[in-house]
């Protein structure tokens, strides 16, 4: 029996700052076109997590694969490993991490197909809701100097396109009507989609959600959760969230992984988790208590 | 007759304030996307002067006879070469300290500022180095004794100074490059994120800032005919002082702090003092700063939570 390829693979992940263990022993797949959330409570590394996937942090073990579209990445590899002595006696992995350290960073893990959202929205303020999207395909237009500056017709055509794709994003996250608004001023509702709709400009396999639904009212959520809906079932997008909202986790998601103290300690379909005793121990702290006594 | 004065020290201080905004936008974007003061920029500016003395020797050994011709190829040529130094530069001193501390970088600007004026120092001699008048003949309006001119060279000048400054807005604010840089400029991490090199964009930026530089040492050599290897500080500081009158990290306020630094600059010394021309710039400097401390066209700094 086979299990299918997962489209992230995190085993082994370990990240430690300074004395502190902050994630030890995180291992975890995301099946391809699935919703996978990522809960636990607070400072349980969670979004730790997501800095190690999206290339912020480089972990001080363990390894991240992501299989994407055409080749299969190793998120620690790309952002620059450290060199280490046996290297210089293996030229082919020698030269593979001087080659990272010169030209790698976090930016190639968005271009293997990662997209993410940030727990406090980080959009570009002072551009309008249409430039943000536009800057999120920077990869996939023509960025060559000259030919920006004479607007070759290749160069229009890329910036067509990305223009089309931007207007096409904002319609499915409903901010049609937001396009030429400073992004900065838009309603907070307003401003999480459109980090979505960002995110989504990139042509991700895999996108992370911080926590999309903070600061969201009941009816937004529930048009989050159908947005989110909309991006797995029309989009072949694979998401992979870290939520607070139990409600929304548990309608939304797959497959769910409970963090807690930096360790996994419960993994499973929805209904398999809600009912699992280290899960409610790690939220309400009572069996622990009991048990310690 | 004070109004013929005046025109003239308009002219003056116009053609002064455009080279000023040339060298200043180099500061203005360094600072504004990597939040540091690149001083080793007015030493760029004075390699380019070299280097288009070195060209334009070039140039007229190969028979070049055509001034136009001339000047175009060696600006181009310079420009080129220039680019070259302020990507080094940023390569070499400031981007292995980038993460570390804020000074760290000031310091090796310092650094890298010393090291190449006396690069220059060494390797071309430290006497004046002359550039050949190429340009000459003037337009007057007025006449006999009261009159004010206008240089066919002021006129070269300014048009080119503004020609660039109008080619640099509109890479920034209408191609996709400049949309990454302001991208990068307003949350570089964020940029990373959306897979934007962000280690490129600041190198083009320094590039950027070269370009304008080389363009400003071209201009300010064929002005004043010579030059040598130490003329890069003082108009460093003044472009940075234009640049931070003008509200430093914003590209129109750098330009019209050059402008207005050149303007008060040429109109005092016509009328009161030529010698005090640096203290009543500098004087300036602190009033507008005290009045409007992200100077005239600066954001506010709003701290982040």
């Amino acid at each position: 029996m086979t299990t299918p390829l997962p489209l992230l693979s995190v085993s082994s992940l370990m990240m430690q700052f300074g004395g502190i263990l902050a994630l030890n022993d995180v291992s975890f797949g995301v099946a391809p076109n699935s919703i996978t959330a990522l809960i636990g409570p607070n400072g349980a590394g969670k979004t730790t997590v997501f800095n190690c996937i999206t290339g912020f942090y480089r972990a001080t073990n363990g390894v991240i694969t992501l299989y994407g579209r055409e080749k299969d990445t190793n998120i620690g590899q790309i952002i620059g490993e450290k060199l280490s002595v046996v290297d210089f006696i293996q030229p082919k992995i020698l030269l593979r991490k001087l080659y990272y350290k010169m030209f790698g960073g976090s930016h190639l893990a968005a271009r293997s197909g990662v997209a993410r959202t940030f727990q406090n929205i980080r959009l570009f303020k002072d551009m309008t809701s249409l430039e943000n999207l536009l800057v999120a395909q920077h990869t996939q237009v023509n960025r060559n100097l000259l030919s920006g500056l004479f607007k070759t017709p290749s160069f229009n055509r890329a910036e067509q396109l990305a223009l089309e794709n931007a207007y096409h994003w904002l319609s499915v996250c409903g901010l049609a009507d937001d396009a030429n608004r400073l992004a900065g001023e838009l309603p907070y509702g307003h401003q999480r989609r459109l980090e979505i709709a960002r995110a989504m400009c990139t042509k991700p396999t895999l996108i992370c959600l911080d926590e999309p639904a903070a600061g969201l009212n009941p009816n937004e959520t529930e048009a989050l959760s159908v947005l989110i809906h909309t991006l797995k079932n029309d989009y072949h997008v694979t998401v992979l969230l870290i939520e607070h909202d139990m409600g929304l986790v548990m309608s939304i998601s797959d497959h769910v992984v409970v963090l807690d103290h930096g360790e996994v300690i419960a993994m499973g379909s929805p209904d398999s988790v809600k009912n699992d005793p280290a899960v409610i121990s790690a939220y309400l702290g009572i069996e622990e208590e009991a048990a310690n006594s | 007759m004070d109004s013929f004065i005046i025109g003239q020290q308009l002219v003056n201080g116009i053609t002064l304030g455009a080279i000023y905004g040339l060298i200043a936008v180099g500061y203005t974007m360094v600072y504004g996307i990597i939040g540091m003061i690149n001083f080793a920029h007015g030493d760029i500016y004075m390699v380019s002067a070299y280097l288009g003395a070195i060209f334009l020797a070039v140039i007229t050994f190969f028979g070049i006879d055509s001034v136009v011709l001339a000047l175009i190829i060696t600006l181009l040529f310079t420009i080129v070469f220039t680019a070259l130094y302020g990507w080094s530069v940023e390569r070499i001193a400031y981007r292995p300290l980038r993460g570390s501390t804020r000074l760290a970088p000031l310091i090796s600007a310092i650094g890298m500022s010393l090291i190449l004026q006396n690069y220059v120092q060494l390797s071309q001699g430290a006497r004046n180095q002359g550039f050949p008048a190429l340009v000459e003949g003037s337009v007057r309006v007025g006449d006999g004794a009261q009159f004010f001119q206008v240089t066919y060279l002021q006129m070269i000048i300014v048009v080119t100074a503004f020609v660039s400054m109008g080619i640099l807005t509109y890479v920034i604010h209408k191609t996709s490059l400049g949309r990454a840089c302001r991208a990068t400029q307003q949350d570089p991490m964020m940029a990373e994120v959306l897979g934007i090199n962000t280690d490129r964009i600041i190198s083009i930026v320094f590039v950027l800032g070269a370009i304008m530089a080389a363009v400003a040492g071209i201009l300010v050599s064929l002005n004043y005919g010579s030059f040598d290897f130490y003329i890069g500080f003082i108009t460093g500081i003044k472009a940075f002082t234009a640049a931070v009158l003008g509200g430093i990290g914003s590209l129109p306020g750098a330009i019209l702090g050059g402008l207005i630094l050149g303007m008060s600059e040429s109109l005092f010394s016509g009328f009161v003092n030529t010698d005090y021309k640096d203290v009543f710039a500098f004087g300036l400097l602190i009033v507008v700063l005290i009045f409007k401390p992200s100077g005239l066209l600066g954001k506010p700094e709003i701290e982040k939570v």
